[in-house]
């Protein structure tokens, strides 16, 4: 039980890190809580749709599942980087010096249109997604099972990441995305484009919603114009457990929250498995406010 | 601003439903009610975001303790209206304290995050706590009612009964919170919660208590918000747990920051264009497509009756216009002129 409730987690938690790492990310460097990018997440899961059936009505990839998924993924990464580029470029851009709740409404603007968008021009209902990867079972030890999708999940966000994290670790861009989210002012001063390291934030940020909306979909078989509010907000909460603006107490908070959320739902209640979530969220800010991997931070004089 | 727009305002809130009830326009009138029972809620939340400048995104969460309050006890106890009206207020206001207490220590963005934990804790618990509160069924349960209030005096009784009646009850609770709510913002409290908004540190420098100011600025906020289920309640007759969400608390905070944090006249403008933008552009687009495609094919239609649909659409693009040209707020907080308390 306590070893498939695990494994669960393990897949749950994958989503969640991936979503969470966008949070993290643009508060690490704009101290914006980037509330439209549930839906983000929410457009990565139709982008992977769309990817499909346009594959399907081209006879692409047909035959070979493993480049169909990696193609839509692909795509879908690439369609909302552009979109969380845009996003930033029409809604928060021009609110850069304003005061600090004005880019909270324009991120909620976002979020209503995107979320209607979808409605109007797909469909209110929820869409199937198409079953593409063959779904096999295995068992592993004593009753536990894994299936082949939740490996595939698995290994995808977990390469997704270590990615993502030689990406800030070694290259130039990661290092300027480093130094703007210490100081942005001195970042500048050195010679930093702030604005480019803003868009590139976005972008990444955004790309790896867009592939935790197609391996959600992946997951549950189907997309939906309002899916992303929930775990938009689970990731969130992950962000902070691990300690927001931090890439790797994204990861971890993702994960853990991924695993305390199933486990808990199997011993405990399952209709209470939304309330841990939030209830381990509230302990962790009265007791370490700072996250589990964050700094203190000390108030400026 | 002079006295001329205030008492436009009012002339207009008190003729206005009339107006439309005898031309028949009913649905504008419920509009109005719920127009003034946001314009209540945002006004307790511009306490807290506006004047003590705490982010609070669960303030749904309040309005819904104040909500189920007077259904299960109307229902359950038979307890009339006019005792019910404050109980929900302290209800609501003691769990704000619970919230506040823990977390108002905590620096900004994470009294925001709480706040967003606990109006989810208190929807999935509504949802879930079946044999109280009947879980998404809603309140009251079939067969039940949740009894109509009523004003006696002698032998005139007054029954509160159908819109009209309950928006100019409405009324005069959104006065009577306009009243309280500007007073406190001059007044020693209202100046502190000002002071730590601005600069938390200096405030506390000078001498404000920060933490028991902001604990108050919680507690009335979320107390207003209490009378505001309790009104809901009443005048829907019918609630469920998917009235009070994360949603319903984010709009409210759009309603205060849209029109322009901490001023009076300014939160009611912002709820005003927000619970109504929506409903205008029902009609008008309704308007539009009647006329645009009386003759045209059917296809024509169905693309409109789309975009009807999809009225919130426009309303999200709206939203971001707005912030984008007036980051502030449409009208800017005036702070107390001095001077002229002197002079």
């Amino acid at each position: 039980m306590i070893l498939q409730q695990t494994i669960n987690g393990l897949t749950l938690g994958s989503i969640y890190a991936l979503i969470a790492l966008g949070y993290t990310l643009v508060y690490g460097i704009l101290l914006l809580i980037n509330f439209a990018h549930s839906e983000i997440f929410m457009m990565g899961a139709y982008f992977g749709v769309f990817a499909l059936q346009f594959f399907a009505a081209l006879h692409v990839f047909q035959g070979a599942p493993a480049l169909q998924i990696l193609g839509a993924i692909f795509l879908a990464m690439l369609g909302t980087a552009v979109l969380g580029v845009v996003v930033e470029f029409v809604a928060y851009r021009p609110l850069r010096h304003a005061p600090r709740l004005a880019p909270l409404i324009s991120a909620i603007g976002v979020s209503i249109f995107l979320q209607n968008l979808m409605m109007t021009i797909v469909s209110p209902e929820a869409e199937p997604f198409p079953d593409v990867v063959p779904v096999n079972i295995y068992t592993v030890g004593s009753g536990a099972t894994i299936s082949s999708l939740q490996i595939f999940i698995i290994v995808t966000s977990v390469l997704l990441m270590a990615v993502l994290n030689l990406f800030i670790q070694r290259t130039k861009l990661g290092k300027a995305m480093r130094a703007t989210s210490q100081d942005r002012e001195t970042a500048e001063l050195m010679g930093i484009n702030v604005n480019r390291v803003i868009s590139v934030t976005f972008f990444i940020g955004a790309a790896l919603g867009g592939a935790a909306g197609v391996l959600n979909g992946m997951y549950y078989g189907s997309v939906k114009y309002n899916m992303g509010f929930i775990p938009g907000i689970k990731a969130f909460t992950a962000a902070v457990l691990g300690g927001i603006g931090d890439v790797r107490g994204a990861m971890v908070g993702g994960y853990m929250l991924g695993i305390l959320e199933s486990v808990g739902a199997g011993y405990l209640s399952s209709a209470y498995k939304d309330v841990f979530a939030f209830v381990i969220l509230i302990l962790v800010l009265i007791f370490r406010p700072q996250g589990l991997l964050g700094r203190k931070a000390a108030d400026k004089m | 601003m002079g006295w001329a727009v205030p008492i436009a305002a009012i002339v207009a809130a008190v003729l206005l439903p009339i107006i439309f009830q005898v031309f028949e326009q009913y649905h504008l009138v419920h509009v109005m009610c719920l127009i003034g029972i946001y314009v209540m809620l945002a006004l307790g939340l511009n306490i807290i975001i506006g004047y003590a400048g705490i982010l609070n995104l669960g303030y749904a969460a309040f309005y819904g303790i104040g909500a189920y309050t007077a259904a299960l006890l109307a229902i359950n106890a038979h307890i009339s209206f006019w005792i019910l009206l404050p109980i929900c207020g302290l209800f609501a206001a003691a769990a704000g304290m619970i919230v506040g207490v823990p977390t108002l220590r905590l620096r900004g963005d994470y009294i925001a995050i709480v706040t967003l934990g606990f109006v989810e804790i208190v929807r999935l618990g509504l949802n879930n706590l079946d044999v109280i509160t009947n879980g998404p069924k809603g309140l009251p349960r079939v067969g039940e009612t949740i009894p109509q209030p009523q004003l006696s005096m002698g032998a005139f009784v007054l029954r509160m009964d159908g819109d009209l009646h309950y928006y100019y009850f409405i009324l005069l609770l959104v006065l009577g919170t306009i009243f309280v709510v500007s007073r406190l913002h001059n007044s020693r409290a209202g100046r502190s919660w000002v002071a730590i908004r601005e600069d938390e540190l200096a405030a506390e420098t000078m001498g404000v208590n920060t933490t028991v100011m902001k604990i108050q600025a919680f507690a009335v906020g979320t107390f207003i918000a209490g009378l505001a289920g309790c009104v809901y309640t009443h005048w829907i007759g019918f609630i469920t747990p998917e009235l009070f969400t994360f949603w319903e608390s984010v709009l409210i905070v759009c309603m205060v920051v849209l029109g322009g944090m901490g001023s009076v006249p300014g939160v009611i403008l912002g709820t005003v264009l927000i619970a109504g933008i929506p409903e205008v552009l029902r009609d008008v687009l309704q308007r539009v497509a009647e006329n645009l495609t009386a003759g045209t094919a059917a296809t024509w239609r169905e693309y409109f009756d789309n975009i009807i649909l999809a009225r919130m659409l426009l309303f999200g693009a709206i939203m971001i216009i707005m912030v984008i040209f007036r980051p502030q707020g449409i009208l800017l907080a005036r702070r107390p002129d001095i001077r002229r308390n002197i002079g």
